[in-house]
């Protein structure tokens, strides 16, 4: 398979708009005979569909929840990065693209991630405008902090909730859209499978989560935007209902699928705190920026502190490791989240961890002391409600615990430049694709790579597309037998899981699933683990299809067989993670293996023979899948060893 | 710790509710009260009872998913949060905790302890954004926003849109959610041109769906997961009074 980015020929910084001026577009007449669907109302899905109703396009647009206001975007919390410069630091596009790859560890495009630098600026006009209430300072101008991975101040900040900030501005779009007629939104409505014309995406099938029925509907192309698969591992910093469908219903229609091995484990989460646990609970980078991250220096202070013999605030400064400022001088607390996850790992692995041992200290007495509490909580106020709130401790008083948690996933369906998969007419846009991040994605990105994709890329690009499509008539679903073949599909797979009538919760099989993922396929992999992995995978797999325990109906609303129907999903995508892992003999960002470690432990990238996308391809049921491999051409930086030391 | 719980029951929005009761063992005071009621459910599917519905998503209290009325107040007996972040050591061992859903003219229950809350979203489809195209604003300082504008503005912004203002309202008014909207976009200088619109759309919106109106009792403001006050009602009363004054 031969997989063609179509990366604009020409000079990096003109690409985009020389892209732009040579593509075709719309004429707008004709717009609104296009009918265009969007899954997901996250940052991604809610500004593409707000924008492309804006230009005209006729704009199907579905979510899981009750609201488009509840998408995950809701729950970033530091900010969003952009070049404006406005502090004077030394800021400008160039550096912000340069800091994303190299923050992904040289693991994705050029092209596309300097095109994310440059509409970078543009979200921020455009969330200001309406209406988003960033931090600003007394003059009335916007304010900004830093993120790891940077050496300016370049992150937009509304408190602790840049997210839903942000996601309540394109709600706002989506509603207007919605009130003038060119958006009709689904809520409660969950995608089942994508339904391919003559080889081309046209349309979905969705079931009604509050009654059962299912639907097929029509779109000239398709856009999902259905974000990350985090929930493999069951624990994770993403919503209960976040899930890897829709991407993985594309991947077995033919879309390939990019570097699933590229997890993001976030290093500032709250530790798990027994078995009943559901979820982990980020606390923000932004903490980073004043909190001072530290472990006992000696195991039996550690020892003490874990037995409850000897609290954190009674340890002398001397006798404390703050060992991101020992190992990283340069950056020190601010490194990537790869480098601080794997780095409070090892301290805990080594024996020198507090709580239950899987947890180290992120302590504000210092800057508490130097900014006053009063600044503290302007800066952290929700976030250390919110933690006292979970583990009923006060972070003014004493260091709060954290511990790393599988967070975000760089990896997702191939696009190309103009975000569309191997599937003509099937876009993927935000988390749901690979594109920007590489092998680790710095903070405050995600939430631009979502605005950047879904307000000033696919509008411009999915015309590309759709002005190949003008003679292409409306399709009536239930006329076409590609539908009805589909939905009965759909159906019989729903049927499948109500009749196995077993023993076991989908929640413990997904737990199962999660313990797996997490011991074999988690923050440092080995290549016997990642074999056990598989292996475990298909064992937990195939208990699923033999003992799941669906009870209700298939007619009526029924969360059981909502989330049976995400996890057997899960169950195939985990060994997709594992395989590609297991391929990858290189650590890079957020994927390490243990094999391939410097002396000082840092990773160990190989970029010979693995300076490529991995994509995978689908073969079929019990066939293994096929990688092909995306060369990732440097054109214009120097390739070199991440440093964060000096 | 050892529960007793009490819970509403209805199949969907045609049935008939009413409480059914369970027991629960063994729950772990570091649990929150949603993992508590995965507990509960995880032993109904065992025991070949249908689990309860309950709506929940992010479960860290910003989606504003969630809802529950939890003996008798709206996301249960602590302040300033949701449901999800509820903890159980907020109870007491032997306790018997009565689960209900909101109950409001406005959100039909759909199912158990799930209830429809689309009538927020056609409020806020009635005017609650500002009108500006993909592309068309100017750079982001070019307009200063006085810090104190911004932060109160935020204030307002903060809303999650559970409902449990409308819940917990006698009245079942909607008052204080449409006024955090209006609020925080009559607060900045990009909201203004639209200002008087807004207000007088987005109340004609809530009165035409069937929220009552607002008596002044304070109830939302002490249940709002997130402290939203009623100062901003007084700042929509203002704005939709100019709208009648201008004749908008």
């Amino acid at each position: 398979m031969n997989l063609n980015a179509k990366i604009p020929a020409g000079p990096l910084a003109e690409k985009w708009t020389k892209y732009k001026s040579a593509q075709a577009l719309v004429n707008p007449a004709n717009k609104r005979k296009f009918d265009i669907i969007v899954v997901g109302t996250g940052l991604a899905g809610a500004s593409a569909a707000a924008s492309l109703g804006e230009l005209g396009f006729t704009v199907k647009n579905f979510c899981y929840q009750d609201s488009a206001r509840r998408a995950h975007s809701i729950a970033a919390q530091g900010g969003i990065n952009a070049a404006k410069n406005y502090q004077n630091d030394g800021d400008s596009i160039y550096r912000l693209f340069y800091d994303t790859i190299k923050g992904g560890d040289y693991r994705s495009r050029e092209a596309n991630v300097y095109r994310l630098a440059e509409v970078s600026n543009a979200i921020i006009d455009q969330c200001v405008g309406q209406g988003v209430p960033f931090a600003r300072d007394y003059g009335g101008y916007l304010d900004n902090r830093s993120f790891g991975g940077a050496l300016v101040s370049r992150t937009f900040y509304a408190r602790g909730q840049t997210g839903q900030q942000l996601l309540l501005g394109a709600y706002g779009a989506l509603n207007r859209q919605i009130a003038a007629g060119t958006v009709k939104l689904y809520t409660r409505t969950e995608m089942m499978d994508i339904v391919l014309v003559d080889g081309i995406a046209r349309g979905i099938i969705t079931r009604d989560l509050e009654t059962g029925e299912l639907k097929a509907h029509f779109g000239h192309a398709v856009v999902l935007a259905t974000g990350g698969y985090g929930n493999v591992y069951f624990l994770s910093t993403n919503a209960m209902g976040s899930n890897g469908s829709a991407i993985w219903k594309a991947y077995k229609k033919g879309a390939l699928f990019a570097n699933p091995a590229f997890v993001q484990i976030h290093p500032t989460c709250i530790p798990v705190h027994g078995e009943a646990q559901s979820k982990l609970t980020l606390m923000s980078e932004s903490l980073r920026n004043d909190g001072r991250i530290w472990v006992p220096k000696e195991k039996e202070d550690a020892e003490k502190i874990r037995s409850g013999k000897l609290k954190p605030t009674d340890l002398p400064e001397e006798k404390r490791d703050y060992y991101l400022e020992r190992r990283y001088p340069a950056f020190g607390n601010l490194v990537p989240r790869d480098v601080a996850s794997r780095a409070a790992k090892e301290r805990c692995d080594a024996g020198f961890g507090v709580g239950s041992g899987q947890a180290v200290y992120l302590d504000f007495k210092d800057p508490i002391k130097r900014l006053g509490k009063k600044v503290i909580e302007e800066r952290y106020g929700n976030l250390f409600q919110m933690y006292e709130k979970i583990v009923d401790e006060n972070p003014y008083e004493t260091p709060m615990m954290i511990y790393p948690a599988i967070h975000y996933t760089m990896g997702g369906l191939w696009v190309d430049y103009e975000l569309q998969t191997t599937i003509p007419g099937l876009f993927a846009i935000g988390e749901a694709n690979f594109s920007d991040h590489g092998a680790n994605r710095l903070g405050a990105s995600a939430l631009m790579q979502g605005l950047a994709d879904g307000y000033f890329v696919l509008p411009y690009t999915i015309q590309n597309f759709l002005a190949t499509q003008l003679t292409v008539p409306r399709m009536d679903p239930a006329a076409r037998p590609e539908f009805r073949e589909t939905l009965e599909e759909v159906r019989a797979g729903i049927n499948k899981l109500l009749s196995i009538k077993g023993k076991r919760t989908v929640d413990s099989l997904h737990k199962d699933l999660g313990q797996v993922m997490w011991e074999n396929v988690g923050m440092g992999r080995k290549k016997e683990d990642l074999e056990k992995g598989i292996r475990k995978v298909a064992e937990v797999r195939e208990t699923f299809w033999k003992d799941v325990k669906v009870p209700g109906r298939a007619d009526a609303m029924n969360v059981e067989l909502e989330k049976a129907s995400r996890v057997a999903d899960f169950l195939e995508l985990g060994e997709l993670i594992a395989r590609d892992a297991l391929v990858r003999e290189e650590s890079c960002g957020g994927h390490f293996r243990e094999e391939h470690q410097m002396s000082d432990g840092e990773a160990k990238r190989n970029d010979e023979e693995f300076k490529y996308v991995g994509a995978w391809e689908y073969k079929g049921p019990d066939k293994v899948a096929e990688i092909h491999k995306e060369p990732l051409d440097y054109e214009f930086i120097e390739v070199k060893t991440r440093n964060y030391k000096q | 710790m050892d529960l007793t719980l009490k819970v509403w029951r209805q199949e969907n929005r045609k049935a008939k509710g009413r409480f059914e009761t369970y027991s629960l063992k063994k729950i772990s005071p570091d649990s929150s009260f949603l993992e508590m009621l995965d507990v509960l459910n995880e032993q109904l599917v065992r025991e070949n009872i249908e689990p309860v519905a309950f709506d929940h998503d992010c479960r860290e209290g910003i989606c504003g998913m969630c809802s529950l009325f939890i003996n008798g107040r709206a996301h249960g007996p602590d302040e300033s949060i949701t449901t999800c972040q509820l903890h159980m050591r907020k109870f007491k061992d032997g306790d018997t905790i009565v689960i209900e859903p909101w109950r409001a003219g406005g959100f039909p229950v759909i199912k158990d302890l799930m209830v429809d809350r689309e009538a927020f979203d056609k409020i806020l489809q009635a005017g609650g954004f500002i009108s500006v195209n993909t592309g068309s604003p100017q750079d982001a300082n070019a307009i200063l926003i006085p810090k104190k504008k911004a932060d109160q503005s935020m204030d307002a912004a903060a809303c999650i849109g559970c409902g449990a203002c409308v819940a917990t309202c006698k009245n079942s008014s909607a008052m204080l959610f449409v006024a955090a909207k209006v609020s925080q976009l009559a607060l900045l200088p990009q909201g203004r041109p639209e200002a008087a619109r807004r207000a007088k759309a987005m109340v004609a919106k809530m009165d035409e769906l069937g929220f009552g109106s607002c008596t002044n009792t304070g109830a939302c403001e002490a249940e709002c997961p997130k402290n939203v006050t009623l100062d901003h009602i007084a700042r929509l009363n203002r704005e939709f009074l100019l709208a009648n004054l201008k004749g908008v």
